[in-house]
């Protein structure tokens, strides 16, 4: 078989083709029951929602996410199956549907990096617009679908990140032989792909601009893309809700001998903290949506209030899930600098305990804090005052996370590879993010600061704060472990001191801009703002941004081509993962270690974390 | 580029978890799938307190009330069927599941065809009502009590479903009295599916004043 033919007859051709085949399925069963009652045919909605809806499970059908289930449905018993689909090459592992988790993560990986450069190229766009005031090259309609498509592919890439780092790491890492559910793991990476098709197709029909928040009664009456906007959000919280049960369930019954709830690596407490928020809260906003879509499609009256509907309830059911899923981003990432920070700095993690505690506390407090968003709603008043004390004690778990980090380097001997770079990176910017965030907590301040460019600047800096640089910093740090190649030292510097200031002044400008009273959301300005010379800044430095990111892109496929060999353990850690040679075998440890000891004694002569179980020889 | 090194089959199924340690994670995954559907049951009940209030509306007690007493009855059967499988007795296990699956049919008839009426039927019995009057598009009423019949009938209809797979692959000699994996899932799922029902007909059918 031929490289193209491999391609061709791939998972991923042939889910968008199910995809393609179950939408017009349903869009046809519709129509024709709609031409039988006697109804206009010619509102297509209600037959493009439910083409939506089918061409799911199409996709997934057509990919083969299904198959063992089906066949368990006929009392089949079905072998986990392992390694390349029959009579490929070991490569088209990587574009079938396949069990094992490092694949799956390195599919979130790939994934996600492609959908951020996607949502990045619609930040560009609508940036080079809004370089100057007065309408360049977009229309409105086009600016705001821009803007609402590039909020939430941009979270579809996050989780989807978030997924690679937690699929790839967490069983290596407690010395599992793969996750508790390995075909619900392939369903969660792959029932994620025709919610993101949903999403980019929704561009095509209309658009939609209500932002990635979706607000009704705006959302009732937006263009058709709005319908397949709510319904790929929707399809991806079915990825994240059973994605994070797997890895609560994962890391509850496979832990390795010896590896004691404090003694995991710190990451694994983040991936938890960030699982129980994923597999809760997701539901909430998930019916918010669905209400949206039946309201528009049957007429179900949630939420317009000319016929006694309140929108205020869809924005309490949506920042339920939306506030504490920035959680379920930066709770990782936060989780990679403190995974890391040991490791260049040759000293133990601080209070090792309070950052695996504080991981849990911001998730509970998460909670608690929804209606920080929702001061100028015109929700109830007495709602306020609490909801503002309660945002405020984000800052204690947050806090201690900082001063464990600054504990941690003080007097290490630090090192300043790239990794390392990216994670005093994340620091700094996630300081912008954090002291700028009060000022939005704050009832008054928010009264002036709401819906302008300032939330915008404080939200990216918690989010590349949070997730972005630390995503950079572990894909840096593990590519060894996963290609086998170490990636060119030159270019992930050049990409870090290109990201970082530009990163800075990126979102500086959007504070000021916004302070100036420019409104977020918004296609055009009054030159009168004066905030001219700062959008230009702004626009630059996204496309600084732009370029370092491919930079990295580059970086990491032209040094996997390259013949040299990574050493096995390149950063001298303690983590079980790095004391296995490359390539990983297929069920990660072929003898099982023990845990005999904490994870970061850095520095501590003859400590030890793990150490191989000396296994009995068996007879084949 | 491969990552990963393939092992030869022997090999593999010495990394494959036990039956007794892969249970502990199905019931563990389970019991968190139950939890994290609370979440999208309690928001329809944050809907019904929300934009309802101290009202509702105008629905027959009697449907309600029977339709109740005939899912509660389906669990026990449920029950019956489980443990039944649980001894071995599989001719309990099979008239259990069955009529279970037969009482949830009721069920779900009492909720599609008769309350929300989709035929338009017209009838009554000993000046009792058959068939409801409220529309899906009637205000805050219809939306709320069609999203949670509904989103409830939905469970409803995928335990049948479940419970007659189960019924199916028993009947063809899959489940043992040590192991039946399948058949405790069922069980669970079709008990929670219940739980939930216990807390929606009140929300829907008893709390407030009616009209
Ligand atoms: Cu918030």
């Amino acid at each position: 078989m031929n490289t193209l033919s491999i391609w061709l007859t791939s998972a991923y051709v042939r889910g968008l083709i199910g995809q393609i085949i179950g939408t017009a399925v349903g869009f046809g069963f519709i129509t024709a029951i709609r031409a039988v009652m006697g109804l206009d045919t010619s509102n297509i909605e209600p037959a493009v929602v439910f083409g939506a809806l089918i061409g799911v499970p199409g996709s997934l059908l057509g990919a083969g996410v299904l198959t063992d289930w089906i066949k368990w449905i006929f009392g089949k018993k079905t072998p986990l199956r392992h390694g390349a689909p029959e009579g490929k090459p070991e490569w088209s592992r990587y574009i079938n549907v396949d069990v094992n988790h490092k694949v799956i993560g390195i599919q979130y990986g790939f994934t996600s990096v492609l959908v951020l450069l996607i949502g990045g190229f619609f930040a560009v766009l609508f940036r080079i617009e809004l370089a100057a005031p007065g309408m360049q090259y977009l229309t409105n309609d086009n600016f705001n679908t821009l803007f609402s498509a590039h909020g939430i592919i941009m979270i579809a890439s996050i989780l989807l990140g978030v997924g690679a780092m937690v699929n790839y790491l967490v069983p290596l890492m407690i010395g599992a032989s793969d996750m508790a559910f390995p075909r619900l793991n392939a369903f969660s990476y792959w029932v994620g792909i025709p919610a993101v098709v949903l999403i980019l197709s929704g561009m095509f029909v209309g658009g939609w601009d209500t932002g990635w928040v979706g607000y009704p009664p705006l959302s009732l009456r937006a263009p058709l893309g709005v319908q397949l906007f709510l319904l790929g959000f929707y399809i991806n919280g079915l990825s994240s809700i059973a994605g994070s049960i797997n890895l609560l369930v994962t890391v509850t019954t496979m832990r390795a001998k010896g590896m004691s709830l404090f003694r995991m690596p710190i990451f694994v407490w983040a991936a938890i903290a960030a699982s129980i928020i994923q597999f809760t809260a997701t539901q909430t906003v998930g019916m918010a949506l669905l209400m949206v879509v039946t309201e528009r499609t049957i007429g179900l009256n949630f939420f317009n209030p000319t016929t006694g509907g309140n929108p205020i309830l869809y924005q309490h059911l949506f920042w339920f899930y939306s506030h504490p899923v920035v959680y379920v981003f930066i709770l990782p990432g936060l989780g990679v600098i403190s995974e890391l920070l040991p490791v260049f700095s040759r000293k133990p993690l601080f209070g090792y305990k309070w950052i695996a505690l504080s991981s849990l506390g911001i998730a509970f407090v998460g909670f608690l804090v929804w209606a920080h968003h929702m001061f100028t709603s015109g929700m109830n008043d007495a709602l306020r005052i609490p909801f503002m004390i309660s945002t405020m004690f984000v800052a204690i778990p947050t806090g201690v996370k900082f001063f464990s980090w600054m504990a941690t380097m003080w007097e290490g001997k630090l090192s300043f590879e790239t990794p390392m770079l990216f994670v005093l990176g994340s620091i700094s910017v996630f300081l912008i993010g954090g002291v700028t965030g009060p000022i939005l907590g704050t009832i008054p301040t928010d009264m002036h600061l709401h819906d302008s460019y300032w939330v915008v600047g404080h939200f990216h800096s918690t989010m590349f704060g949070g997730f972005v640089f630390p995503f950079f910093a572990a894909v840096y740090y593990w590519y060894p472990k996963i290609s086998g190649k170490m990636y060119k030292e030159s270019l992930g510097k050049l990409h870090f001191w290109l990201m970082t200031p530009a990163f800075w002044l990126m979102s500086l400008g959007q504070m000021r801009a916004g302070l100036l009273g420019m409104r977020r959301r918004i296609a055009d300005y009054d030159p009168a703002l004066g905030v001219e010379t700062t959008q230009v800044l702004v626009t630059v430095a996204a496309l600084v941004i732009g370029w370092s990111v491919l930079i990295m892109v580059y970086n990491l496929i032209s040094s996997a081509r390259s013949q040299k060999m990574a050493a096995t353990n390149p950063w001298n850690s303690r983590s079980p993962e790095w004391q296995i040679p490359y390539p990983v075998p297929e069920f990660n440890y072929d003898a099982p270690f023990e845990v005999v000891g904490d994870p970061y004694d850095y520095g501590l002569d003859g400590s030890k974390y793990v150490q191989t179980i000396p296994m009995p020889a068996v007879g084949d | 580029m491969s990552a990963i090194t393939a092992h030869h089959d022997d090999h593999a199924h010495s990394h494959e978890p036990s039956f007794a340690q892969q249970l502990r994670s199905n019931r563990l995954g389970l019991w968190l799938f139950f939890f994290s559907e609370l979440f999208l049951f309690a928001a329809l009940l944050v809907a019904r307190f929300f934009l309802w209030g101290g009202a509702r509306p105008e629905l027959s007690q009697v449907l309600g009330l029977i339709a109740t007493s005939v899912l509660l009855l389906s669990s026990f059967f449920v029950y019956r069927a489980e443990s039944a499988m649980a001894h071995g007795d599989r001719k309990t296990f099979q008239s259990g599941m069955l009529i279970a699956a037969f009482l949830g049919t009721l069920f779900f008839i009492g909720v599609v065809f008769m309350e929300w009426n989709i035929f338009g039927l017209q009838g009554e019995i000993a000046g009792i009502e058959l068939f409801g009057h409220l529309k899906p598009t009637d205000g805050v009423f219809g939306a709320v009590f069609y999203a949670m019949t509904g989103m409830h009938a939905l469970h409803v209809l995928s335990g049948i479903i479940f419970l007659l797979i189960v019924w199916n692959n028993g009947r063809k000699g899959h489940f043992s009295s040590e192991e039946h994996w399948g058949v405790e899932a069922a069980a669970l799922y079709w008990h929670y599916v219940d739980v939930i029902w216990v807390f929606f007909y009140p929300a829907l059918y008893l709390i407030g004043t009616a009209g």
